[in-house]
């Protein structure tokens, strides 16, 4: 791994592979300071990195998280496991399971018959030790039987039937048995994980349960990547039809596969079950499962560590931030500040647009103001310095609801408009196109966060595609051509 | 390699490694391959050549077991192949390369060596996770040997680029990638499809010299499908020309190269039509 930071033209003997490796590798970094950070981890292990990590992860709580904050981090971890979990099927042996979510669902519901009063007359209570190995074996089980069948099935196909697999979870859960599994109103009152004879019962303590789970999956994948196995899976994923050629029995792999993504899963779940002390079919419904491939993607499909973070991204913004308007606020301006000052160039443009864009939104509220008191009636949804700065520059009328569905459907235009248009009509739109935004932010995506934070991942993933196609931390693909 | 089991199948006289028996393949009402007989001895590199279209290719699928033939036999080592899936063929030690490269592109160049060592390798995924012996073992026996056959290629697998991504090699790298990837699985027979497709002329020069130190140096039988005479000259015992799935000639280079079917099969009937038309 040479880098040096001359151009490539400068060494003679840099030959073509050299210099595509090259310019591949420069890819596959961050852009300036962030790039040589990067490449400062790189040059440390694997387990070091994993293990200052955990570390910062455990000392976090040290920090004092609240009740909220703490349910929030606890959501994140569950789907950071979840897709290191899917890491496996999806980005290693590149079979697009949309079932995933049902084996975390076999797991929690696995636990909580295991060790509560559902079944019999005084219940089963077995052991942590014993009914968490027993509901892993029993996923890896149940993952061998999904993908018998679907094992000759490629790509669409295979992205359909798991999909019914999932939703057959949930109606299962739904309706088949009422009196053992409850139907719609789950199960509850299950027992505690307990670790070494001490019960967890504090979210507290189920925190640093998932860390370290988390921490020893994602150490023990690392092992399981660069082995056989994991070279199998990726050769499989690259060409079945050459690894085959090349001694790899690609269904035997494929299942194998399924099976370690569903061990994963179910071993989530049973934490997950033991931690919300209940399990509900809707806890396993589609959702969860978008969010799960939302993380991995955004992470990047092939890299644990991108998985992992993917989704604790993906969770902070969408369970935490957005979940307060001032929260949310911040994030929202944050974002928009952040994308005109990576975006904009030169300097002069990018200050002639931030100028412009507070000029103009002085100016529409005075003027709005002067016509109808009633116009700028209401204030910014946001609290504390955010509101104060916003208070004059962002129309918020009183009948906020009408006016901000017809700025909604405006902004839409004026956005599709605005990728368009040439650079010069670009950077005149640009101005009213943000104040608009704003409007719109206050008057109605701030109000309806349960629907705001479902297109602002749409709206993260979208940008990352076009920045950064290989995700967060995963690296550069190509497509092979035949 | 010496260590392999003997032949133990007895079959015909000659010690071949492959053998075909009056193969024939329809694709419906398509003809692909008729009554085909082929032989490829110990330590023998044979040549098939023909115009597109001639079915070289799929001679190479139905060996592979890509493609089940409708009639006749395969015989390797004297078992018989049909019917076994193309995993098992590739441990039984058939190796082959594509025409049109099929690398795992996303993997690193010395990683698609590796994995081409999975069915001859043992350890259970546990093994691997807890690092024990057996799997230490393995995986160092495995990178070992991925390092060796790299090397037999010289600087143009150079050990700078064992940890790039395939994707990042050239047309011929890639081409002498695949070439190692099939030798990791520890073939008794390489197929190669096109070797020199796409190479230059001192590249060209350098793959025969390679198939022949294959063959010399690594003991493996070879069957080739290539274009370009000046492969097929250089290094083959044998030719063997296809048309329209039939065999039409079999001899030595001078001998095929110079019979009338060939030249018909390549020209047209009337090869002095083309000059008359010029």
């Amino acid at each position: 791994m040479s880098l040096d930071s001359q151009p490539p033209a400068a060494g003679p003997q840099v030959g073509a592979d050299e210099w595509v490796a090259r310019q591949a590798q420069r890819r596959e970094y961050l852009p300036s300071w962030l790039g040589t950070g990067q490449r400062w981890l790189e040059r440390v292990g694997w387990w070091p990195r994993l293990l200052v990590v955990g570390l910062a992860a455990a000392a976090l709580p040290l920090l004092g998280l609240g009740g909220f904050q703490l349910q929030v981090a606890i959501d994140a971890l569950v789907i950071a496991m979840l897709a290191v979990g899917l890491n496996i099927v999806v980005g290693w042996a590149g079979l697009l399971d949309l079932g995933y979510v049902a084996f975390f669902g076999f797991g929690a519901y696995g636990f909580a018959l295991l060790s509560s009063s559902q079944i019999g007359p005084n219940g089963i209570h077995l052991p942590t030790y014993l009914s968490v190995p027993i509901v892993m074996v029993g996923a890896a089980i149940l993952g061998l039987l999904v993908g018998w069948p679907s094992r000759r099935l490629i790509g669409d196909y295979l992205a359909i039937v798991t999909l019914f697999f999932g939703e057959a979870f949930v109606e299962f859960t739904n309706n088949v048995a009422p009196s053992v599994l409850g139907g719609p109103n789950g199960i509850v009152g299950i027992d505690p994980i307990s670790i070494f004879g001490r019960q967890i019962t504090t979210n507290g303590g189920y925190y640093y349960l998932l860390v370290a789970v988390l921490v020893l999956t994602m150490g023990v994948l690392r092992l399981l990547d660069t082995s056989r196995t994991g070279r199998a899976w990726r050769a499989v994923r690259e060409d079945p039809l050459a690894a085959a050629s090349m001694t790899i029995p690609v269904n035997r792999v494929k299942l194998m596969a399924f099976a370690f993504g569903a061990v994963v899963a179910a071993l989530t779940g049973t934490i997950f079950a033991a931690q919300q002390i209940s399990v509900f079919p809707t806890d396993f419904d589609t959702p969860i499962l978008i969010l799960v491939y939302a993380g991995l993607i955004l992470g990047g499909a092939g890299s644990i560590a991108g998985a992992a973070a993917g989704a604790l991204v993906v969770m902070v913004i969408y369970d935490g931030l957005l979940r307060s308007p001032t929260d949310s606020g911040y994030l929202f301006y944050g974002l928009i500040l952040l994308t005109l000052v990576v975006k904009l160039r030169p300097w002069r443009r990018l200050a002639v647009v931030l100028a412009a864009t507070v000029a103009l939104g002085f100016a529409t509220h005075a003027i709005a103001g002067a016509i109808s008191a009633r116009a700028v009636a209401g204030g910014p949804q946001s609290t504390g310095w955010l509101a104060a700065a916003l208070r004059d520059w962002v129309i918020v009328p009183a009948d906020a609801k009408v006016l901000g569905n017809w700025g909604y459907v405006l902004l839409v235009c004026l956005l599709i408009a605005l990728v368009q248009v040439s650079s010069r009509w670009r950077t005149i739109l640009l101005p009213p196109t943000i104040c608009l935004a704003s409007f719109v932010w206050e008057t109605r995506l701030a109000v309806e966060p349960a629907i705001t934070r479902q297109l602002m991942i749409g709206a993260i993933l979208i940008v990352m595609m076009n920045a950064r196609p290989q995700g967060l931390l995963g690296s550069r693909r190509v497509e092979a051509i035949t | 390699m010496s260590a392999e089991p003997g032949h133990g199948g007895g079959g015909p006289a000659a010690p071949s490694v492959l053998h075909l028996d009056r193969l024939s393949l329809s694709f419906g009402g398509l003809r692909a391959l008729s009554e085909l007989d082929l032989h490829v001895g110990d330590e023998e590199i044979v040549s098939m050549i023909g115009p597109n279209g001639a079915g070289k290719t799929t001679v190479f699928n139905v060996i592979t077991g890509v493609y089940r033939p409708s009639s006749g036999d395969v015989r390797f080592a004297g078992r018989p192949l049909a019917g076994q899936p193309p995993h098992r063929i590739a441990r039984m030690g058939i190796a082959r390369t594509f025409q049109s490269l099929r690398l795992f592109l996303n993997m690193s160049v010395i990683e698609n060596v590796m994995a081409a060592t999975y069915g001859n390798t043992r350890a259970m995924p546990w093994e691997s996770i807890l690092r024990l012996p057996r799997a230490r073992r393995e995986e160092r026996d495995v990178r070992a040997l991925a390092e060796d056959i790299l090397s037999f290629f010289g600087q143009r697998l150079a050990g700078y680029r064992w940890d790039q991504p395939a994707y990042s090699l050239s047309y011929a790298n890639r081409r002498r990638l695949e070439i190692a990837r099939a030798l990791a699985t520890r073939p008794r027979l390489l197929l190669l499809d096109e070797p020199a497709a796409g190479m230059n002329p001192a590249e060209t020069h350098e793959i025969t010299e390679l198939i022949a130190r294959l063959r010399d140096e690594r003991g493996v039988a070879i069957l080739v499908i290539e274009h370009d005479m000046h492969v097929v000259s250089g290094c083959s015992d044998r030719v063997i020309a296809l048309d329209h799935g039939v065999k039409i000639a079999e001899g030595g280079f001078d001998e095929v190269a110079g019979h009338p079917a060939v030249v018909e099969a390549y020209m047209g009937r009337d090869p002095g039509a083309l000059s008359d038309a010029g």
